[in-house]
């Protein structure tokens, strides 16, 4: 059985999201899919567990060796990033069924379709992140996809339709460059296997056929990472998805996105081809920089809270592309680990905006007076991923900013590191918009307003905790982070 | 006593935990528990670092216990238990929580040994500490606060750049003798200005601490300041700037003092110019200069907090601390009329209260090392301080001219708290040596000689007569009703010469750095929110085919790079 863990890790959510079409709506769908998300989660710590204790796993498919058959590897690097996908996904399955449900744009008996495309979402996630075969990374690519597209448009906001539709132009654009370019790879060296095309690529790699695999495989990547300018799918279908949906892909998929990218570059590639050969970080560190400031600074103007969450979003992308692209286990190490606080922190976020919502109808900036006062332990949660957001020490979000700031001193980099520090000042800027209306407004006349349900407070305050604890224990985000980041710049896995 | 347990996360902890306590007497029993527990659990702790935790790559060492940090973090404690008692009638969870939280801030400030801890407990300080102010929950104190909040954040992030430098060229993050020699050195003392308030970076104090709540006063007076001094001496003692940055200190906010008619505002610059002595005093560096630095801020947490107490109590009962409203309160106010006395007489350093047992080391100090400029400054400063502090406080608020205003006396929690500051305030003019023995380098002075007591008289009743003589100038204006205002007016035609100078450009530049705030700012936004806003190009939703576009376009950007 623990021998299979790398298979079941994918089996698992795959078969269970056509089970769950097949149960009646309601409870059994709901129960199915939230069973199917904690033995992932509960397999993914297992899986963390071997590796960190007996190294790297490798898993044939079927029995069939490399490089004929499929070859599932987990090393520190996605043993850790599956960790981050299961537990969101787990979390955010617990999040309450009847308040989820009734946001939905679904009649009632297509509700199970739902769980079906949240579980079909996940196994594609875990699927790219557990696969060390590069074709398979394409497929469960566009099984993630695919389902989350439907998942963003079953949102109660019309706009949520186009929003998903134009997710699926861009998502579709960078799909069919990633598999351009792995298509390109394979033609010159024969294997789709990542570790093979490692040995083989070095022997062709001056051809002009690997540079452009190269290049299709950077805009690819960074369509489906929302890479500024390339980000702009990613406000609209974050702001009109569902708040759980919102949640999960905010954590999760931006996420795997951004390992695909260091698997490709980092593994695939190698470090020495390319950063050195074809400088790669001389077009990350501009595009980052920039999407730092712009998308905090737009963040600021909204006054749709779920927008404005989803630019900051888009920011800190910036803030883990820049740390890739400092080169150095500071950096790589400060991308890595906030790959993990970001999910924690948006998750938590995502969380008590759904709480939000679902009393006082929208996530708009005006209909949040008062809020402070008549939710108060929604808006606590909220608070506590805000200052994680932040980066205020003794939370989460403050131990990638750490790294990141001596990853750019390292460097040398002074004004990257004063930057990083003005731009977390825009960040308190957009957070302490929420909190002033939520607190310092009166609420309006005859509102009442209740605090959220239990079912809902239970994941979100889970969430805000684990921001609160990674802040103090960093021997999991950071010190797991370190040692993948070691790995990827220490060569193949 | 819990081996090797941070006193200060007795209070951090503890002021959670007394929300889930019901409001009333239970929740008050258990907040007064937590600075007793605490100094306790301080008092049983050996001299030695413990709490070793390992993160970043980096040893923090959280509790580190010498006779510096032992002496600052006993009387944070004290200061914590006063509040809690003059705050015995307060149903404010707000105020309630961070008028711990910020004490437990700052003593684990004080307790730490390495500056990545120090940093984590100065921005909760700051953080915490502006509640005080908000909890008054008026638009003003709201803007109050924002400003406080700006520039306290601002020395947190002085204080993490200036970490990460010395961490880089000295490779220990260790909180010891710091010094200006390197980059990051002067970026800490930068940031430790700040917060100490020295003179150009103080506008915060006087600008925040009235407009917080009559606790809140009495709490943010203790804490932030003497954290910075406690700084200071750990990572710049015997830095020669400090004589005459703190000399300064000591001298301008006399002035200031003297004309400023809100009663807690006098206060708060009255501050500045104790923290003057103590900055000198940290400035000189020699074992009885530092001792008499440690003293003076452990005897002036107290009478400041006895001050600020029976000012609060009269804003509670009167309503106003403005000078020129008040008077002839000793009739209403008997008691509290006598504790702003002994505090009076404390901050004045009269023969038998605290400063005079105190600020005396760093007089002695200064001469012994033959600073006779600086000495001579705070010579003045001293007769100063009686002057504004030590007389206009009760004799505008308690005597002069009588207001009408009849109120009750002060509640009897108040009265209790203002009663243990005074008996400390005595206790210590009275018993020094109590005193010393706890500071950290062994003293070898007696405050009690017949030259000193003569010298300390002297000075008093010259500064006396002064005041004396300028109110008889004063007080013969046709309308008695117009006292008060007529002695402002008085004392602001006297002062032009020393006022104006480097000291209106600093105020200008305090007033330009608000408006820049409301105004000019507001230009900029306009500007970014053409392209930021809502309906800027950055933010709107873009057609499917513009994005495809940049997409394409990237791409071929990237073909050019690679294949070049």
């Amino acid at each position: 059985m623990i021998a299979h863990l790398p298979a079941l890790q994918v089996v698992i959510p795959l078969v269970s999201a056509p089970l769950c079409a097949l149960l009646p709506a309601g409870r059994p769908a709901w129960l199915a899919a939230m069973t199917a998300s904690w033995l992932a989660f509960l397999i993914a710590a297992l899986l963390l567990y071997q590796v960190l204790a007996h190294g790297p796993i490798s898993y044939l498919m079927g029995g069939w060796p490399v490089p004929w058959g499929i070859e599932y590897r987990v090393d520190a690097l996605n043993a850790y990033m599956l960790l981050i996908v299961a537990a969101i996904g787990a979390i955010v399955a617990s999040f309450g069924r009847t308040v989820v449900e009734q946001r939905l744009s679904l009649p009632v008996n297509k509700h199970p379709w739902f769980y079906t495309a949240y579980l079909l979402c996940l196994t594609g996630l875990l699927g790219i992140t557990v696969t060390g075969d590069a074709f398979n990374v394409f497929v469960f690519l566009e099984i993630s996809a695919l389902s989350s597209y439907a998942l963003i448009s079953v949102g109660r906001d019309r706009r949520a339709l186009v929003a998903a539709y134009q997710y699926l132009v861009m998502g579709t654009v960078g799909a069919t460059f990633i598999l351009i370019g792995i298509g390109l790879l394979y033609v010159m060296t024969g294997t789709l296997n990542m570790g093979d095309l490692a040995a083989r690529l070095p022997a062709v790699s001056g051809t002009r056929t690997v540079r452009a695999a190269f290049a299709f495989l950077t805009v690819g990547t960074a369509i489906k990472l929302a890479l500024f300018p390339l980000h702009l799918w990613l406000p609209n279908a974050y702001a009109y998805a569902p708040s759980p949906v919102a949640a999960f892909l905010a954590a999760t998929a931006t996420k795997v996105a951004i390992y695909v990218m260091l698997r490709f570059f980092f593994t695939v590639f190698g470090v020495q081809f390319s950063f050195e050969t074809m400088q790669l970080d001389k077009i990350l560190l501009p595009l980052s920089l920039v999407g730092i400031v712009s998308a905090s600074l737009v963040a600021i103007f909204q006054t749709n809270v779920k927008r404005m969450l989803a630019y900051s979003s888009v920011a800190q992308i910036g803030y883990m592309m820049l740390g890739v692209s400092l080169v150095s286990v500071a950096g790589l190490t400060a991308s890595i680990s906030h790959l993990f606080n970001h999910a924690l922190i948006k998750g938590s976020l995502f969380m008590a905006l759904g709480c939000v919502s679902y009393r006082v109808g929208a996530a708009r900036l005006e209909r949040m007076a008062g809020v402070g006062r008549s939710m108060p332990w929604t808006m606590g949660a909220f608070v506590i991923g805000g200052l994680s957001l932040i980066g205020v020490p003794l939370t989460a979000g403050f131990v990638s900013k750490w790294y990141l700031i001596v990853g750019a001193l390292e460097k040398g980099w002074w004004p990257v590191a004063v930057l990083v520090l003005a731009t977390s000042l825009l960040a308190v800027v957009y957070i302490w918009r929420v909190v002033e209306v939520a607190y310092f407004k009166p609420a309006p006349e005859g509102l009442k307003v209740r605090e959220a349900p239990l079912a809902l407070l239970i994941p979100t305050w889970a969430l805000a905790l684990a921001n609160l604890y990674f802040g103090l224990d960093t021997s999991l985000n950071a010190g797991v982070a370190r040692l993948a980041a070691q790995g990827l710049l220490g060569g193949a896995p | 006593m819990i081996d090797g347990l941070n006193p200060a996360l007795i209070l951090i902890c503890g002021s959670l935990l007394a929300l889930l306590a019901p409001q009333g007497s239970i929740r008050n029993t258990f907040m007064l528990a937590l600075p007793i527990l605490g100094a306790l659990q301080l008092w049983g702790l050996p001299y030695g670092q413990y709490a070793r935790i390992e993160a970043f790559d980096l040893t923090l060492t959280t509790l580190r216990l010498d006779g510096l940090s032992f002496a600052f973090a006993l009387v944070f404690h004290i200061a914590a238990l006063l509040a809690v008692v003059y705050a015995w009638g307060l149903r404010d969870p707000v105020q309630q929580v961070a008028g711990l939280l910020y004490p437990g801030a700052a003593v684990g400030a004080v307790l730490a040994g390495d500056l990545v801890s120090l940093f984590v407990c100065w921005e909760l300080a700051a953080v915490s500490s502006v509640f005080l102010i908000w909890a008054r929950r008026t638009p003003r104190a709201y803007r109050a606060g924002l400003r406080y909040l700006l520039v306290q954040i601002a020395s947190g992030l002085l204080l993490l750049a200036g970490v990460i430098l010395h961490l880089r060229a000295a490779g220990s993050i260790a909180f010891e003798h710091l010094g200006l020699n390197s980059a990051g050195g002067t970026l800490i003392f930068v940031a430790f200005g700040i917060k100490a308030a020295f003179p150009l970076l103080h506008n915060w104090l006087q600008d925040a601490y009235p407009e917080a709540t009559v606790t809140g006063t009495v709490v943010l007076s203790a804490f932030t300041t003497k954290m910075a001094v406690y700084a200071l001496a750990r990572g710049f003692a015997g830095t020669e700037a400090l004589i005459a940055i703190g000399t300064l200190m000591a001298m301008f906010p006399i002035f200031y003092a003297v004309i400023e008619n809100d009663l807690r505002r006098v206060l708060a610059y009255s501050m500045n110019n104790q923290l003057g002595f103590m900055v000198v005093g940290v400035g000189i560096g020699t074992p009885l200069a530092l001792d008499g630095a440690v003293a003076h801020a452990f005897a002036d947490i107290l009478f400041k907090a006895l001050l600020f107490m029976s000012m609060g109590a009269v804003l509670l009962r009167a309503g106003t601390v403005n000078g020129s409203e008040l008077g002839g309160l000793y009739k209403s106010m008997p008691l509290t009329a006598g504790f702003c006395i002994v505090g009076a007489a404390s901050i004045s350093a009269f023969p038998l209260f605290s400063a005079f047992a105190t600020k005396s080391l760093i007089l002695e100090a200064a001469a012994r090392e033959g600073h006779w400029i600086p000495f001579l400054f705070l010579l003045f400063a001293s007769a100063g301080v009686f002057h504004h502090a030590g007389i206009k406080i009760p004799y505008f608020a308690f005597f002069a001219h009588d207001s009408g205003i009849r109120c009750q006396e002060a509640p009897r929690h108040m009265l209790v708290a203002m009663g243990l500051a005074a008996a400390l305030c005595v206790g210590i003019g009275v018993f020094p040596g109590a005193l010393y023995a706890i500071l950290p380098y062994p003293v070898a002075f007696d405050p009690y000689t017949a030259t000193h007591v003569i010298t300390q008289l002297q000075l008093l009743a010259w500064s006396a007569l002064a005041f004396a003589l300028l109110v008889r100038t004063g007080v013969y204006p046709p309308e008695l009703r117009s006292v008060n205002l007529d002695f402002d007016w008085l004392y602001r035609k006297l002062l032009p010469a020393a006022a104006a100078g480097v000291w209106g450009a600093a105020l200008g530049a305090w007033e330009g750095f608000n408006r820049l705030l409301e105004g000019g700012v507001g230009r900029l936004i306009a500007a970014l929110a053409l392209h930021h806003g809502q309906q800027g190009i950055m933010a709107a939703t873009w057609p499917t085919t513009r994005m495809v576009l940049w997409a394409v376009f990237l791409l071929g950007a990237c073909l050019v790079f690679y294949y070049l």
